[in-house]
C-alpha cells in the first residue's frame, strides 16, 4: 500500500473509476458483463472469509449461509418495500432506485452479519477441526431454514428480483470491502486478529481478547458476505436455497487458499482467476480436439478443486501468490 | 406402545449403522487429534466395491446360502477400504503431520471431495441399485431378508436388521478386543497418550498410524455394505452426509471414546428417528447439527469422555 | 435489438473453435447432464439430438441446418443464469430448450423473455414457469392437472376413501404437486389421513412411515422423484404397509425398478408418455431411438424430442428466425402430432393435452389408463 497517495484517496479514486467504468460498459456484452460482475461479487466473498480464514485463522465451511441470508434479505426489502420507498421518494427514478438499492444492500449486509454474531459467539470455545464442522452445520442450517420458509418461497426460490446490480455498485463495494479489510488489518486491530490465529493462550495471556477479535472477524466478514449475496440475487433475479450449499462455501474457501490465506492481494487475484476460468471451462468442453478424458473432467468443476486443495497443501501452503506482499506484520514460523 | 417400540427400533437399527461409522472416525481422533473428513467417502467406496462384487461373488455362494455370500462382501469391502485408507493416509496425510493442524484439515476435505466427484466421474452421478449385477433370484432373496420376521405381533423386525445389531456388536467388540488386549493396541493407546513418548518408547509411530487407519477404513466399509443393503440406493455423494452425522455422534458420545462412539450414534439413530416421525422431519438435519452445536457449547467432552486440559 | 462490440466479435471468433455451418440456425440447449437428476437431463437431450438430427437429414428448416448448442447446468441452481447469457448473447441462439425441473426454468425463464428468445420447457411442470412472462413456453401439462388425474384415478379405479402424502419438502415440484392433489382429493369426497415430509437425499424413511401406517391410508400419495420414491417403496413394504402408492412423472426412470425391485408391485403414477404404447407415432419414434442410443426411450426424452420438433414446426410457420416472429408461431401450435401427444399450446402458453396413468406389474411400467384433461 502506497504511503504517497493514502488509503483514502485511493478509494476515492476507485470510486471515481468505477462511475466511469459503469459507464463505459453499458453497451457491453450481457454475458460479459455478467461475469463482470460475478467477479467483483467472487472478490468480497473471498476478501471477507480471507479476515476470517487467514487473518483470525478461524476456519469457516459456512460463509454461504452468510451470503443466502444477504441475498433472500434484500431481495425481500427490494421487492416488497419498493412501493414504500418510491412514494416518499417521487416515483421509480434513478435516485430512489438507487436508494432502495443500497438500503436493500446494507439490510442484507446487516443481517448477515447478524447471523455471523451468531456463529462467532460459539466459536469461542472451538478451535481448527471443531469449528470447521460447526460452521459447515450453520450453513446447512440456514439453507434448512430458507427451504421451509414459505413466505421466501422455500424450495420454489424467490424470483420476479429487480436486476439493480450494475458495474459501479459491485466495484465500488468490492472497493470498500478491500478499503475497510486492509484498514483494519494495518491498524492494532490487525496485529490483534493475528495475534489470535498464531497462538490463542498466548494472545489471551498478553491482554488480547480472543473473543473480541473472533467475534469482530465473523461479524465483519459475514457483513460483506450479506452484501455479495444481495448483489448477486439482484444480478440473476432468481434465488434458490440450494444454490447457497456446501460446494458454494468451498468454491470460496478454494479462493482463499489459492491466494493466500492472510493475503488480501493474493486473494482478490485468485478470486479473479477462478471466476473466469470456472466460465472459460464450459468452452473448454466444447474443444474437439482435446482428448475425450479431459474434456469430460473439465465438466467436473469439483475434481479440479479437489485435485487443486490436495496438491496446493502438499506443494505451497502458502497460495499461489503466498509470496506476493505478505500484508502480515512480522513474521512467526508455524511449528 | 407397540407404535413407540417400532420407532425405537427404527432408531436402533439406524443407530447402529452410525455407530460403525462414528468408531472409524473415533479411533484417527484418539490417536491423531485429526478429523478425517474422508472417512464418510471411504464408506461411500465400501458400498460401491459390493455394489461391483456382487455380480461375481453372490452367486458363488448361490440363493440358499446368501447370507454367507453377504458376509464375504463386508469381507471385500473391508478388505479394499482398508487399503485406501492407507494409501489416502500415507499420500495426503502423512507428509503433512508436522504441519499446522489446519493444512491437514483442508488435505482432508480435498481428499473427501475428490472421492466424491471423482466417484460420480467414475461411477456416474445416478443412483445405482446396490444388486443389481446380482441374478435376479439372489436380489429377490435378499430383498426378502428386509421383510418382517412373523410372529412379532405388530412390531416390524427383519432379519437384515438383526443381521446389522449383530454385526456392529460383533465389530466393536472385535476392535475392543484389538485396542485392549493386542500390542498393537497397546501401542495405539500409548501414541494417543503421547506421541513423542512412545516413539521414544519403541513404538514404530508410522507403521501402527497406517494400522490404525485401515481398521478404521475397514469399518467404514463394513458399515457401508450394511447401510447399501437397508438402503439399497447407492450414490457417489451418499457418504457425505452419514460421515458428517456419524461425527457428531463421535462428538457426542466423547471424541476418542470408543464405547462413546457407539453410544453416540445408536443415541442419535434414536434422536433422528423421533424427529423424522414428528412434524419437524424437514428440520431432521438442521437439527442433528444443532445437536452438535449444544454439545459443543456446552459439554465439549461428549457424555462419555473426560475433559482434556489445555496444555500450554 | 442486442449490440455487439469489437471486443466481443473477437472474443466469439477466438472461442468459438468447432467450425458452424455459415447459414445454421443456433438453438441453445440447457439440461441437468451431470449432477443430482443427471437421469432426466441425459434422457431430454439424447431426444432432442434425435430430433435434430432427424430434422437436419430431411434437409433442416427453411433450407438451413439447425446447430444445437447445449449447456450442462450440473443440476445446480446458479448455473441456468450464466448458461443463458452464454447461450444469448455469446452463441446468440434464436431459441432455447430447457429445463426438466421448475426451479432451473424458473431461473433460466427471465433472461429469455427479457432478451425476448422464446423457451420452451420440454418438462416443467410447475405454472410459475410460464408465468414469467410471454415468450416462456412448455409442452408439457401442469402439475395442477396431473393433481387432478391422480386423485380422480385414486378416487374412482382404486376406490379410495382415505389418502395420506409424502411429500419432498426440498422439491418445489413435489410440494406443489402435493396441494394439487390434496386439492382435489378433498373436493371429491375423499380424506386426508396424514401428511408426512421428507427432503431429497434422505435415506430413512421409516419413522415417517411408520406414522402413515398407524393412520391407514386407503391409498399413499408419493410425488417425488425416483431417487427416494424406490426406496420409500422397499421401506414401507418393509414395515407392512399394504396399500398401494401412487405418483407423479417424477418417478419416471429406468432406475426406479432397478432400485425398488418388487416392492414397487402395484403401484401407480401418471406420465406423459409410455414406450409401450401401440400407436405407429409411438412405435416409430421409440425404434428410431433405440436404434440411435441403444436404450428405450422414457418420458424425458420423448417431451425433449417433441419439443424440439414443434420449435422446428414454429420456425417453419414463422418465415424467420426473429423472436417476436417465433414467439407467436410457437403460441400458435395447433394439435401438433407429437410423440407425447396431441398438443396445442393454450392462450397460458402451456399445452392441452392427454396423460397416461402407468401401472407398475412384475417390474415393467404398463399403460393402465389414458386421462384426458
Amino acid at each position: 500500500m502506497s504511503r504517497f497517495l493514502g488509503p483514502k484517496t485511493l478509494l476515492l479514486l476507485a470510486l471515481l473509476s468505477c462511475l466511469v467504468a459503469n459507464r463505459a460498459t453499458a453497451s457491453l456484452n450481457s454475458y460479459y458483463l455478467q461475469i463482470a460482475l460475478f467477479i467483483g461479487i467472487n472478490i468480497i466473498l473471498a476478501v471477507s472469509l480471507n479476515l476470517i480464514n487467514g487473518y483470525t485463522g478461524q476456519f469457516s465451511l459456512g460463509h454461504a449461509g452468510f451470503m443466502a441470508i444477504g441475498a433472500y434479505t434484500s431481495a425481500w426489502f427490494s421487492t416488497e418495500h419498493a412501493g414504500v420507498i418510491f412514494h416518499f421518494l417521487g416515483g421509480a427514478n434513478f435516485f430512489s432506485v438507487n436508494i432502495l438499492f443500497l438500503a436493500a444492500l446494507l439490510l442484507g449486509g446487516l443481517a448477515a452479519a447478524l447471523a455471523g454474531l451468531l456463529v462467532g459467539i460459539p466459536s469461542l470455545r472451538l478451535s481448527g477441526d471443531y469449528l470447521a464442522i460447526v460452521t459447515l452445520g450453520f450453513g446447512e442450517i440456514i439453507r434448512v431454514l430458507i427451504q421451509n420458509n414459505e413466505a421466501v418461497g422455500a424450495s420454489r426460490g424467490y424470483g420476479g428480483i429487480s436486476g439493480y446490480t450494475n458495474i459501479f455498485w459491485t466495484y465500488t463495494l468490492a472497493a470498500l470491502t478491500l478499503y475497510t479489510v486492509l484498514t483494519l488489518v494495518h491498524s492494532t486491530y490487525g496485529r490483534g486478529f493475528v495475534a489470535v490465529r498464531d497462538d490463542e493462550l498466548a494472545a489471551g495471556s498478553s491482554g488480547i481478547s480472543a473473543i473480541k477479535y473472533k467475534v469482530l472477524a465473523f461479524t465483519l466478514g459475514a457483513f460483506f458476505a450479506g452484501v455479495a449475496g444481495g448483489l448477486y440475487a439482484h444480478t440473476t433475479r432468481y434465488i434458490n436455497p440450494g444454490g447457497f450449499d456446501f460446494q458454494l462455501s468451498v468454491q470460496i474457501v478454494i479462493m482463499v487458499i489459492l491466494g493466500g490465506m492472510g493475503n488480501t492481494a493474493g486473494v482478490t487475484l485468485a478470486a479473479i482467476l477462478l471466476t473466469v476460468l470456472l466460465e472459460y471451462l464450459r468452452f473448454v468442453s466444447s474443444y474437439t480436439f482435446l482428448p475425450d478424458v479431459l474434456r469430460e473432467i473439465t465438466k467436473n468443476r469439483m475434481i479440479i478443486f479437489s485435485i487443486t486443495l490436495i496438491l496446493l497443501m502438499l506443494l505451497r501452503p502458502d497460495g499461489l501468490f503466498g509470496g506476493l506482499g505478505r500484508s502480515r506484520p512480522g513474521r512467526k514460523e508455524a511449528e | 406402545m407397540t407404535h413407540f417400540l417400532q420407532q425405537l427400533l427404527n432408531g436402533l437399527s439406524l443407530g447402529s449403522l452410525y455407530a460403525l461409522i462414528a468408531l472409524g472416525y473415533t479411533m484417527v481422533y484418539g490417536i491423531l487429534r485429526f478429523i478425517n473428513f474422508a472417512h464418510g467417502d471411504v464408506f461411500m467406496i465400501g458400498a460401491f466395491t459390493g455394489y461391483y462384487c456382487a455380480g461375481w461373488l453372490l452367486p458363488l455362494f448361490g440363493v440358499d446360502h446368501v447370507g454367507f455370500g453377504l458376509i464375504g462382501i463386508v469381507l471385500a469391502a473391508m478388505l479394499v477400504c482398508a487399503v485406501l485408507g492407507v494409501l489416502i493416509e500415507k499420500l495426503a496425510y502423512r507428509p503433512l503431520r508436522q504441519r499446522p493442524k489446519l493444512i491437514s484439515l483442508i488435505t482432508a476435505i480435498g481428499v473427501s471431495l475428490l472421492l466424491e466427484y471423482g466417484g460420480q466421474f467414475t461411477f456416474g452421478p445416478d443412483p445405482k441399485a446396490f444388486l443389481d449385477k446380482a441374478p435376479d433370484a439372489i436380489r429377490d432373496r435378499v430383498q426378502d431378508l428386509g421383510l418382517p420376521l412373523d410372529g412379532l405381533g405388530d412390531l416390524i423386525l427383519s432379519p437384515l436388521q438383526l443381521m446389522t445389531f449383530a454385526i456392529t456388536l460383533a465389530l466393536l467388540g472385535a476392535l475392543v478386543l484389538i485396542v485392549k488386549k493386542t500390542r498393537l493396541g497397546l501401542a495405539m493407546r500409548a501414541i494417543s497418550n503421547n506421541p513423542t513418548a512412545a516413539a521414544l518408547m519403541g513404538v514404530n509411530n508410522d507403521t501402527v498410524i497406517s494400522f490404525t487407519f485401515a481398521l478404521g477404513s475397514a469399518l467404514a466399509g463394513a458399515s457401508g455394505i450394511l447401510f447399501a443393503l437397508s438402503y439399497p440406493s447407492i450414490d457417489p455423494l451418499m457418504g457425505l452426509l452419514p460421515g458428517i452425522k456419524a461425527f457428531v455422534a463421535a462428538v457426542l458420545g466423547g471424541i476418542g471414546n470408543l464405547p462413546g462412539a457407539a453410544l453416540g450414534g445408536i443415541l442419535l439413530g434414536l434422536i433422528e428417528n423421533f424427529v423424522g416421525a414428528s412434524a419437524f422431519s424437514t428440520y431432521r438435519d438442521a437439527i442433528t447439527f444443532g445437536i452438535l452445536i449444544l454439545i459443543l457449547l456446552f459439554r465439549p467432552s461428549g457424555i462419555l469422555g473426560r475433559k482434556q486440559p489445555e496444555k500450554v | 435489438m442486442r449490440q455487439l462490440s469489437f471486443f466481443s466479435w473477437a472474443l466469439l471468433g477466438i472461442l468459438t473453435l468447432t467450425a458452424h455451418a455459415a447459414d445454421a440456425i443456433n438453438i441453445g440447449e440447457f439440461a441437468s447432464l451431470t449432477g443430482g437428476t443427471a437421469s432426466f437431463g441425459q434422457s431430454s437431450h439424447k431426444g432432442t439430438q434425435l430430433a435434430i438430427d432427424e430434422i437436419n437429414a430431411a434437409g433442416g428448416v427453411l433450407g438451413r441446418p439447425l446447430n444445437l448448442i447445449t449447456e450442462d447446468d450440473q443440476s445446480k441452481a446458479g448455473e441456468p443464469s450464466s448458461i443463458l447469457q452464454k447461450l444469448i448473447n455469446n452463441d446468440h441462439v434464436v431459441a432455447i430448450l430447457g429445463e426438466i425441473a421448475s426451479s432451473r426454468s424458473l431461473e433460466g425463464a427471465p433472461i429469455a423473455q427479457s432478451n425476448q428468445i422464446p423457451m420452451i420447457s420440454p418438462g416443467s411442470t410447475n405454472p410459475k414457469v410460464t408465468q414469467v412472462g410471454d415468450y416462456i413456453f412448455r409442452i408439457c401439462f401442469l402439475d395442477e392437472f396431473q393433481g387432478k388425474i391422480t386423485a380422480r384415478y385414486s378416487l374412482d379405479t382404486l376406490h379410495a376413501k382415505t389418502a395420506a402424502i409424502l411429500t419432498d419438502v426440498k422439491q418445489d415440484y413435489s410440494t406443489g404437486l402435493a396441494e394439487f392433489f390434496k386439492l382435489n382429493f378433498t373436493t371429491g369426497g375423499g380424506k386426508i389421513v396424514s401428511e408426512k415430509s421428507y427432503s431429497s437425499g434422505d435415506k430413512d424413511f421409516r419413522a415417517q412411515l411408520t406414522e402413515i401406517k398407524s393412520a391407514k391410508p386407503d391409498v399413499i400419495f408419493v410425488p417425488g422423484y425416483y431417487n427416494e420414491v424406490a426406496p420409500i417403496a422397499i421401506q414401507s413394504r418393509q414395515l407392512g404397509i399394504k396399500s398401494p402408492m401412487i405418483g407423479g412423472d417424477g418417478w419416471d426412470s429406468p432406475d426406479l425398478v432397478r432400485i425398488g425391485g418388487r416392492a414397487l408391485e402395484g403401484n401407480f403414477f401418471s406420465n406423459h408418455f409410455t414406450p409401450n404404447d401401440s400407436t405407429p407415432t409411438v412405435h416409430n419414434f421409440v425404434a428410431k431411438y433405440q436404434a440411435k442410443y441403444g436404450d428405450i426411450p422414457d418420458a424425458m426424452a420423448a417431451l425433449g424430442y417433441d419439443s424440439a420438433k414443434i420449435l422446428a414446426d414454429a420456425i417453419r410457420r414463422a418465415g424467420s428466425t426473429g423472436g417476436p416472429a417465433l414467439r407467436q408461431a410457437i403460441a400458435a401450435t395447433k394439435n401438433f402430432a407429437g410423440v407425447t401427444g396431441t398438443i396445442t399450446i393454450n392462450a397460458q402458453r402451456n399445452a392441452d393435452k392427454s396423460a397416461v396413468i402407468i401401472g407398475i406389474r412384475e417390474k415393467q411400467f404398463v399403460k393402465v389408463a389414458v386421462m384426458q384433461p
